[in-house]
C-alpha cells in the first residue's frame, strides 16, 4: 500500500539492505551451529566457523619416511615419499617449513636444507619429499619437518557418526532422540482428541454453565506450569504411577489442553452455521456431525495446534525432567542430554553441536513444511 | 527399538481408549439409557441431548482440573506448610503461616530473581517487540519479504537448550593467545587488542547476553502477528494520510502504529508470560551463577535441589501472583468477545 502512484518510497535500497542485515544477524547463530557439527575438533579450535571456508594456517611437525623405506641411487641413500602421508594428517599446502623446533619457517617450498645427520631434504609445496644422504641412514624413525602448513577447508560426518551411531554412552543421542518420540507423539495426539471433543461442546451444544466453562479454560491459558510441578509429582507418586512416559503424557496433555480448547473452539465457532443445522434436521446425532463434518472441516485448526503442541514438547526440557527423568537416566530425553553435555564436554563443539543440531533438525523440518497452520495457529490463538 | 515400539503400542492403545471412550459414551447414552424409541422416545433424546456434552467435555476438564486448577490449590496449601519427615519415615505437613514467605524474603538469592525478572519484563518484551515490528513493517515492502519472514521466524522452532547451545558457542571465549572462535569474543579482540572477556560471568551484563537469546527467539513471534496487523490496517487512512503529505516515518509512527497498538499490547502480554516462565535459557547456560538467577530457576532449584518445597511452592506463588493480572485481563476480553 505504500506503492500508491507517485508515492514510491525513496527508501527501497535501505529497506532492503536492513533486511538484508536483520536476516543475517537473525540466522548467523544457527549457521554457526550448523557449521560447526561438519568440522573437526581442531578445526573448531583452530580458526572460528565464519573462516570454514577459506584455509587456516597451522603448525605441524610431520615425519619423513623411517631408515627402513631407504633405497639406493647411485652413492646416495634416498628416502622419498609424501609428508602429509602419514595417517591422521589433514591434506594441506606448505607454506613454508624448517628442520628445527627453533627456526620454524626457515625454509621455502622447493629449498634444499641440511638435517643435523648431515642429510639434505628438499621439500615441494605439497608435501612431496626427498631426503638424500651419502651415507646409510640408520635408527628407527625418520627425521622431523617442522612445517607451517594452509589447512584446506574440509568437512567430516564423523561428529554425527560418533553422535547418532557410536553407542558410546555420554555422547549418544540416539536413545535420546527415541526417548523423545516416545513422549512427543502420544503428547501431541492425545490432547488433540480430548480437546476436539470438548471445543465441539463448548462452541455448538447448547448446555448450563458453557460461558464460565469458556473463562475457565481462558484463564488456564496463562496458569505457569511451574505451579503444578510438585503437585502433581506428588499426585503421580502417590497413585503409582511415578516417573515415566504414562505421568509425561498426561502432564503434557494436561498443560496443552487450554490452547488446544481455545484453539478448536474458536475455528468451530466460524464454521457455518447453516451445514451443522442441515445435518441436524436430516437426523445426524451429535456424534455423526462431529466426526463427519466438524472434523473434517476443522483441518487447519487441528494442524496448527498439532504443530504447537509437537514442537512444545519436543523441545521441552521442564517437564520431563520432574515428570520423567529417573535416577536410572534410561529415559532421558534430547534436551536433557545435551544439558548433560554442556557439563561434561562443555569445550568439545563438535560434539556438542552435532548433538543440538540433531535435535533442532526434526522441529526445523516440521516448521519449514508447515508454517503456513503455524502462523495460521498463532494468529488464531497468540495468548498463551 | 524397544523404546519406539513400546511408544507405538502407547500410540494406539491411548489413543484408541480415547475413541473408544466417546464412541462407546455416546453408544451407550443412545441405545441402552435413553434409547430413542418406545413410549418416552421423545423424553429421551431430551434427556440424551441433556447429558451429552459432559460426555464430550468430562476428559477435557478432568484433564484440566486436575493438571492446572487442584495444582494451583495444592501449590498455595504447600507454599503455607513445612514438609517434615518423622522418624518412622513418614511425612507430615505442618502448617507455618507465612514463615516460607518470610524465609524466602530473607535469602538474597530471591531478591536477585526478582530484580533480574524485572529486567527480562523489561527487556525481552520491548526489544522483541520492537524487532518484530521492524522486521514486519519492512519485509511488508519488499519481494522476497516472505522468505525473509519466514527466516527470522525460524528460531521460534528451535528449543531453548538448542538456542542455549548456538549462543554459548556465539560467547565463546578462549585463551588470549589461541584464535577465538566465539564471534563476539573474535571481534572484541581483533578491535581493542585487549584480552577475551568470559562474557557470561561479567556480572549484571551478563543477563543482557541471556535476554538477547530469548529476543532472537521471540521476535519472529511478533513479527508474524504484527505484520498481519499492519496489513489489515485500511488503505484510505494511510492513502489520506499520503495525500495530507506525510512522509514514510510519519505514516509509519503516527498512523499505522496507533492503529495496532491492541495488536501490540496483545503481542507485548504474550511475551511477558513466556518471559516469567523462562528457565531452560538459564538453567543450560548459567544455571543462575553470577548472578543471573531468575525465578523459575530459582524456584527449581528450591524444589529439586535444595528440596525445600514449602519455600519452593512460595516461589511459585510469586510467579502465579504475577500473571494473574494478565490472567484476569484475558478472561475479561474473552467475555466481553463472546457477548
Amino acid at each position: 500500500m505504500d506503492n500508491i502512484a507517485g508515492t514510491k518510497s525513496s527508501l527501497t535500497w535501505a529497506v532492503h539492505l536492513s533486511v538484508v542485515v536483520l536476516v543475517f544477524l537473525w540466522l548467523f547463530p544457527t549457521v554457526g551451529l550448523f557449521v560447526s557439527s561438519f568440522r573437526t575438533a581442531d578445526q573448531i579450535s583452530a580458526s572460528g566457523w565464519w573462516n570454514a571456508l577459506t584455509a587456516s594456517e597451522q603448525n605441524l611437525t610431520l615425519r619423513a619416511g623411517a631408515p627402513d623405506t631407504q633405497t639406493q641411487d647411485g652413492t646416495l641413500y634416498v628416502i622419498e615419499g609424501n609428508l602429509f602421508a602419514e595417517e591422521g594428517v589433514p591434506e594441506a599446502q606448505i607454506a613454508n617449513w624448517g628442520v628445527s623446533a627453533r627456526e620454524l619457517g626457515a625454509f621455502q617450498p622447493g629449498d634444499t636444507a641440511e638435517m643435523r645427520n648431515g642429510s639434505q631434504i628438499t621439500v615441494e609445496s605439497n608435501g612431496d619429499y626427498r631426503q638424500t644422504s651419502a651415507e646409510e641412514f640408520d635408527g628407527r624413525r625418520g627425521d622431523r619437518v617442522f612445517v607451517t602448513a594452509e589447512i584446506l577447508p574440509d568437512f567430516t560426518l564423523e561428529n554425527y557418526q560418533q553422535v547418532l551411531l557410536s553407542g558410546d554412552s555420554t555422547d549418544s543421542m540416539a536413545k535420546a532422540f527415541f526417548n523423545t518420540l516416545t513422549v512427543t507423539i502420544p503428547a501431541t495426539i492425545i490432547p488433540i482428541v480430548i480437546a476436539a471433543f470438548a471445543a465441539y461442546a463448548l462452541a455448538w451444544m447448547d448446555f448450563p454453565g458453557r460461558a464460565l466453562l469458556i473463562a475457565f479454560v481462558v484463564g488456564l491459558l496463562v496458569v505457569p506450569l511451574q505451579l503444578a510441578l510438585i503437585p502433581l509429582l506428588k499426585l503421580h507418586l502417590g497413585i503409582g504411577i511415578g516417573k515415566g512416559y504414562l505421568g509425561t503424557w498426561l502432564a503434557h496433555t494436561g498443560f496443552g489442553l487450554p490452547l488446544a480448547i481455545y484453539l478448536l473452539r474458536n475455528y468451530m465457532v466460524g464454521l457455518p452455521r447453516d451445514i451443522i443445522e442441515n445435518a441436524r434436521v436430516d437426523g445426524a446425532t451429535d456424534f455423526q456431525i462431529f466426526t463427519k463434518i466438524i472434523l473434517p472441516l476443522s483441518f487447519p485448526a487441528l494442524a496448527s495446534f498439532a504443530i504447537f503442541q509437537f514442537l512444545w514438547t519436543w523441545n521441552d526440557l521442564l517437564v520431563a525432567k520432574v515428570f520423567l527423568i529417573d535416577a536410572t537416566g534410561q529415559t532421558t530425553v534430547m534436551t536433557n542430554q545435551i544439558v548433560e553435555l554442556l557439563g561434561t564436554r562443555g569445550g568439545n563443539w563438535e560434539i556438542l553441536a552435532t548433538a543440538a543440531f540433531v535435535s533442532i533438525a526434526v522441529p526445523l523440518l516440521v516448521f519449514f513444511a508447515m508454517q503456513k497452520y503455524l502462523v495460521r495457529g498463532l494468529l488464531a490463538g497468540s495468548v498463551k | 527399538m524397544h523404546p519406539a515400539f513400546a511408544g507405538l503400542v502407547t500410540i494406539v492403545v491411548g489413543v484408541g481408549g480415547c475413541l473408544a471412550y466417546f464412541w462407546l459414551s455416546n453408544q451407550f447414552l443412545d441405545k441402552v439409557l435413553f434409547p430413542a424409541k418406545g413410549p418416552n422416545a421423545g423424553r429421551n433424546i431430551n434427556r440424551a441431548n441433556m447429558i451429552r456434552p459432559w460426555l464430550f467435555l468430562f476428559p477435557a476438564l478432568f484433564a484440566l482440573t486436575l493438571y492446572l486448577a487442584y495444582p494451583v490449590v495444592e501449590t498455595i496449601r504447600l507454599s503455607l506448610t513445612d514438609r517434615i519427615t518423622q522418624p518412622d519415615g513418614s511425612v507430615v505437613y505442618d502448617f507455618v503461616g507465612l514463615q516460607n514467605y518470610a524465609q524466602m524474603s530473607a535469602d538474597p538469592k530471591f531478591w536477585e530473581a526478582m530484580f533480574n525478572n524485572m529486567l527480562w519484563l523489561i527487556v525481552v518484551p520491548a526489544l522483541s517487540t520492537a524487532f518484530g515490528l521492524l522486521a514486519a513493517q519492512l519485509t511488508d515492502r519488499i519481494g522476497w519479504g516472505n522468505i525473509a519472514k519466514s527466516l527470522i521466524f525460524m528460531p521460534m522452532a528451535i528449543s531453548f537448550v538448542g538456542a542455549a547451545v548456538i549462543w554459548k558457542l556465539i560467547y565463546d571465549a578462549r585463551p588470549p593467545d589461541s584464535s577465538q572462535i566465539g564471534v563476539v569474543n573474535a571481534i572484541y579482540v581483533s578491535l581493542t587488542g585487549n584480552d577475551p572477556v568470559q562474557l557470561l560471568t561479567v556480572p549484571f551484563w551478563n543477563n543482557f547476553f541471556l535476554m538477547i537469546v530469548l529476543v532472537w527467539i521471540q521476535t519472529g513471534f511478533a513479527m508474524v502477528i504484527l505484520s498481519a496487523a499492519l496489513r489489515g490496517i485500511p488503505e484510505e487512512t494511510v492513502e489520506a494520510a499520503i495525500v495530507d503529505g506525510a512522509n514514510p516515518f510519519q505514516i509509519f509512527f503516527k498512523i499505522k502504529i496507533p492503529q495496532i497498538m491492541g495488536t501490540i499490547v496483545v503481542v507485548w502480554t504474550t511475551i511477558t508470560l513466556v518471559v516469567l516462565k523462562v528457565f531452560d535459557i538459564v538453567f543450560a547456560m548459567t544455571n543462575g551463577q553470577w548472578g543471573t538467577q531468575v525465578l523459575a530457576n530459582y524456584m527449581f532449584n528450591q524444589l529439586f535441589v535444595a528440596r525445600d518445597w514449602g519455600v519452593g511452592s512460595a516461589s511459585a506463588m510469586v510467579i502465579m501472583l504475577l500473571v494473574t493480572p494478565i490472567l484476569v485481563w484475558n478472561v475479561r476480553n474473552a467475555r466481553k468477545e463472546m457477548r
